[in-house]
């Protein structure tokens, strides 16, 4: 490699963005009260780390498309982490810690970070949902987040109206959520994909929209409050006891939705849906109904989100429209991406990364958008699959 | 005998562009046909408006199986599918990041019927259905000759191969009627070769009737029963190998204004 | 019915469509070149009203004169979006251009929220007040009440802008080289049109005009903060698509549909719903008519 080319061209990169961020990072004005604050340190800051991330980048792209050429030749695309997983003397006793950790983790730890674990198991079932479209059928859904709402107010509001109970609700929750995706998902799944993107964003604002706005029906911006925690055959328990339970719960939910996520990814629909994210053309000319195969992805996807809004109600017991931005959506979004589009293994390790390093990392959390915005890019660039790429299922057959 | 595919005067437009005009062309039972015609003749658009991708402008399209007569038009390419006319693609479009068996089991796909319940619970009837579904496809492989591949990503496939895969996903719908398009582009003499005797293995054995479109002259020579040739979206002959060699029009068409052979 | 009320409406829709019409114009090229919505266009507008900002600050502390405060700070602005617009293409954009559409869209979606927060970190979460460039003539003082001199000075920018491009992409061999990409890029390179250049050119140019649309909304509005860009970006492109994506009189048109129909829908019906009716205007046109107004639907290649 060139040397000196190399040095030249960071150089030059790196001066082109201390010109780029030069008024935005290095001014600051406060036209309120008149006063201009220069922060030129900002400005070093930048040259440094841009000349040695365009390195990294330029780096980056070689090492990538070299490996691109290597595996095109050979077959085997497991990563040696995989292997270890397939491996059965190394899978068990580590299925048997990860399991004795799970099961212990409320005990052990403080209510506080149980919290902290619901939360991040409910963002491990809104990724494994959305993973179903996004990742499986490849339909870029920015509205996702509609769905977590309808299943959130859906709890809400029939807890408020009729007294309904979480175990009630959340089969209630789960349909009506899928019905929204039926609904939601019919008029649009002819477009294109890029259109269809901005459509669900469109679709996601307009139900906050409704919700912050139609007072009468969804309380309007101040939301609603007092929405019970999850029960247990009618016994009386204390706040800590509620969350270890509520704890427990979300375990439940997140193993059952494996399991289904795991059934459908290896069954005829769910190979319909990839063969549909990978040629929609060809996959329609094999006789696959495009609109039903794309229904049900936006059904079975929106499902989960549906029970993970009646779970996050009932953990917070206060809901309200500011919960379900768009960006919440980004953040699921950025959950499947960087864990694996269509890896179950990989949706799960995103959304645990992405939701326990901001609450862990406070200097993090502070960028976490920023971060997010950077990663998704770089993802993108660099390794489209994911941090775990998702293994096609192998068949042996014995020579009659 | 009623033939297979019976399409009359079909007109196709895109914009102001005629692609294809007036035309009208039969394959018969156990027929191999081929379609020929210089570059941008329209013939992929002919095969895109019997299998529902493009609506004709004009025209009908007919199948003919089992006694039945069915009209295709207006229907769309998986209900077409469905009918019995499988296709292959010109630019390859398999299913990449696939292996490739699980893409000759997508062509399955509209033979079976299992569903969201079966594939969660995974009953009895599903799980059957499931292993008939992997012995099949695998059958379809080695019949093509492609068993060895199996659980390759498609994408890692060589070019020869990757054409076969498409053939074999095509039978996999258990289709009337086959169509392929260029099949034997970009393979070497042996490949075609090979090709050649599969394509009329299949007729032979499978009772099913191809319409071809392709370039290499001697392939179509050896293997079709008639050819159709069209330029400008327009058929301008029609015949038995011998005839369409001697053929005026068609020297003309492929060698232009003044065929001085 | 109240006439004056009506012209108001119809005059404010103006304005507001001719702002949209700034930013539409830069999906719409960049849409018709790559296929791409390239949702950080929204930002980079944002980026230009916030360049503009800090400069006429400074320049004001320093006592310079109101014009030429005026003057500079559009220029910043214009150079500073340009320069913001030609970095993202080459970072997000230009290494996945044969990766798949959805790659492209990500990736896109990623430099929104980091552009948006870079904003937000750099300078402030909070609304910041932003002086108006554009003075209150007063000979005008009589009509004003009609329609403002700001609201003059944007639509005799627009339409000069708009005249500009025409004639760019109608005669400059630039604007020859776009179409030829727009129409087929393999074909074009291959006859000897550099893509890369022709792709920089047009990310340039459509974030030229977003910032004109930047600042010239800020200083109507008088108020900016980092998220200005993210609703204005979602309501240009819902105009661009409605007037048919690709197409830059459709932009146009698409802006201005959009504008009135905002307009006379808050000024008679209710404001409550704007934003919403612009997402439904939206999903009803992908839904009935995805070609748009005066786009032409077209059959995929197979
Ligand atoms: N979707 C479309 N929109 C516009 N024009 C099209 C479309 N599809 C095909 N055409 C045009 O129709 C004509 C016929 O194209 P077609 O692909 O059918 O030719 P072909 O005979 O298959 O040629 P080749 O031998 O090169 O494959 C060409 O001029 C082509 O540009
Ligand atoms: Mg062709």
């Amino acid at each position: 490699m060139n040397v000196r080319g190399e040095l030249k061209k960071s150089f030059q990169i790196s001066a082109w963005f201390m010109f780029l961020t030069f008024p935005i990072l290095v001014i600051r004005v406060n036209t309120v009260e008149n006063v201009i604050e220069w922060r030129w340190y900002n400005m070093a800051i930048v040259g440094v780390s841009t000349f040695l991330g365009s390195a990294l980048w330029r780096y980056l792209l070689s090492v990538k498309e070299k490996s691109q050429r290597i595996n095109a030749a050979s077959p085997g695309n497991m990563t040696s982490f995989q292997k270890a997983f397939s491996d059965k003397r190394f899978f068990y006793p580590a299925l048997f810690i990860l399991i004795g950790f799970v099961i212990s983790f409320p005990f052990l730890f403080s209510m506080y970070q149980a919290n902290i674990m619901i939360t991040a198991l409910i963002y491990v079932m809104l990724g494994l949902g959305l993973n179903i479209v996004v990742g499986l059928a490849g339909l870029l859904d920015l509205g996702y987040v509609a769905f977590y709402a309808v299943g959130a107010y859906s709890y809400g509001l029939l807890n408020f109206h009729f007294g309904l109970g979480f175990w009630t609700t959340l089969p209630i929750a789960a349909i009506l959520a899928a019905l929204a995706g039926i609904l939601l998902g019919y008029p649009v799944l002819r477009l294109r994909g890029d259109y269809l993107a901005i459509v669900t964003l469109g679709f996601g604002e307009i139900i906050r929209l409704v919700l912050e706005n139609w007072g009468e029906f969804s309380h309007g911006p101040s939301g609603i409050a007092n929405i019970p925690r999850p029960s247990l055959l009618g016994i009386d328990m204390t706040l800590t006891q509620n969350t270890i339970f509520t704890y427990f719960v979300m375990i439940g939910l997140v193993l059952f939705t494996i399991f289904v996520v795991n059934r459908l990814q290896n069954s005829r629909i769910g190979r319909a849906w990839i063969a549909l994210r990978e040629d929609e053309i060809a996959c329609q000319a094999m006789g696959i109904d495009r609109t039903r195969t794309k229904l049900t992805a936006f059904a079975l996807g929106a499902t989960w989100a549906g029970m993970g809004g009646v779970v996050f109600a009932a953990k917070t017991t206060f809901i309200n429209p500011a919960s379900f931005t768009i960006w919440e959506s980004v953040i699921i979004l950025c959950i499947v991406v960087l864990g694996g589009m269509g890896s179950i293994l990989g949706v799960i390790s995103g959304a645990l990364v992405l939701t326990l390093l901001p609450e862990y990392l406070r200097a993090f959390s502070e960028y976490r958008m920023l971060i997010f915005g950077i990663m998704l890019v770089s993802m993108m660039v660099f390794r489209p699959e994911g941090i775990i790429r998702n293994v096609r299922r192998t068949y042996t057959f014995s020579k009659e | 005998m009623e033939p297979v595919l019976e399409v009359n005067s079909l007109t196709m437009d895109f914009g102001g562009l005629r692609a294809i005009d007036q035309l009208n062309l039969r394959v018969m039972p156990s027929e191999i046909v081929a379609l020929i015609g210089p570059n941008g003749a329209g013939k992929t658009t002919f095969f895109n408006c019997i299998t529902g991708i493009y609506t004709p402008s004009a025209g009908d399209i007919f199948l003919s199986v089992n006694g039945r007569r069915e009209r295709l038009n207006g229907l769309k390419p998986n209900r077409v599918t469905q009918k019995g006319i499988a296709r292959t693609f010109q630019n390859i479009r398999l299913f990449q990041n696939m292996t490739v068996l699980e893409n000759v089991m997508i062509g399955r796909h509209c033979r079976t019927s299992s569903g969201i319940l079966g594939a969660i619970f995974r009953d009895r009837r599903t799980r059957l259905e499931e292993e008939k579904v992997v012995s099949d496809s695998y059958k379809i492989l080695e019949k093509i000759g492609l068993d060895r591949f199996v659980n390759e990503l498609a994408m890692n496939l060589p070019y020869g191969a990757q054409r076969r895969l498409e053939i074999a996903r095509a039978l996999a719908t258990e289709p009337f009627l086959l169509l392929l398009d260029e099949p034997a582009a970009g393979m070497n003499q042996k490949e075609t070769q090979e090709l050649d005797e599969l394509i009329v293995n299949i007729r032979d054995t499978e009772n099913i009737s191809i319409l071809l479109i392709e370039h290499d002259m001697k392939l179509v020579m050896r293997i079709s029963d008639r050819i159709y040739v069209v330029d400008y979206g327009k058929k301008i002959a029609r015949g038995n190998p011998l005839e369409i060699q001697r053929n005026p029009a068609v020297i003309k068409a492929y060698l232009g204004e003044d065929p001085d052979a | 019915m109240d006439w004056e009320y009506f012209l108001e409406l119809l005059l404010g829709g103006l304005t507001r469509g001719s702002i949209y019409a700034l930013i539409a114009l830069g999906y719409t090229m960049v849409y018709g070149i790559i296929e791409l919505i390239n949702f950080a266009h929204g930002e980079i507008y944002m980026i230009g009203a916030f360049t503009a900002l800090i400069v006429a600050s400074v320049l004001n502390y320093a006592g310079m004169n109101h014009v030429a405060v005026a003057i500079l700070a559009m220029v910043a602005a214009i150079i500073y979006s340009c320069a913001y617009g030609f970095a993202i293409e080459k970072i997000a954009y230009k290494p996945l251009r044969n990766a798949p559409r959805l790659s492209a869209l990500i990736s896109a979606i990623g430099m929104s929220l980091f552009l948006q927060n870079y904003v937000l970190l750099a300078q402030t979460p909070d609304f910041l007040p932003f002086p108006s460039l554009i003075p209150d003539f007063d000979f005008w003082e009589p009509y004003a009440h009609i329609i403002s001199s700001q609201e003059i000075a944007i639509l005799a920018t627009t339409v000069s802008v708009m005249i500009l491009l025409t004639v760019m992409i109608k005669f400059t061999i630039i604007g020859k080289a776009m179409r030829a990409t727009a129409q087929d890029r393999i074909m074009a390179a291959l006859v000897g049109v550099d893509i890369n250049r022709v792709i920089s050119v047009t990310f340039v140019v459509g974030s030229a005009t977003a910032a004109i649309g930047g600042v010239l909304i800020a200083s109507h509005v008088g108020q900016i903060n980092f998220y200005i860009g993210f609703i204005a970006g979602i309501k240009a492109f819902v105009a661009a698509v409605l007037g048919g994506i690709g197409s830059i009189p459709g932009a146009v048109l698409g802006s201005l549909v959009l504008g009135w129909t905002e307009s006379f829908f808050t000024g008679y019906i209710s404001s409550d719903y704007e934003d919403v009716f612009a997402f439904l205007f939206l999903v009803l046109i992908l839904i009935f008519r995805p070609s748009g107004i005066l786009g032409r639907s077209e059959t995929q290649k197979v």
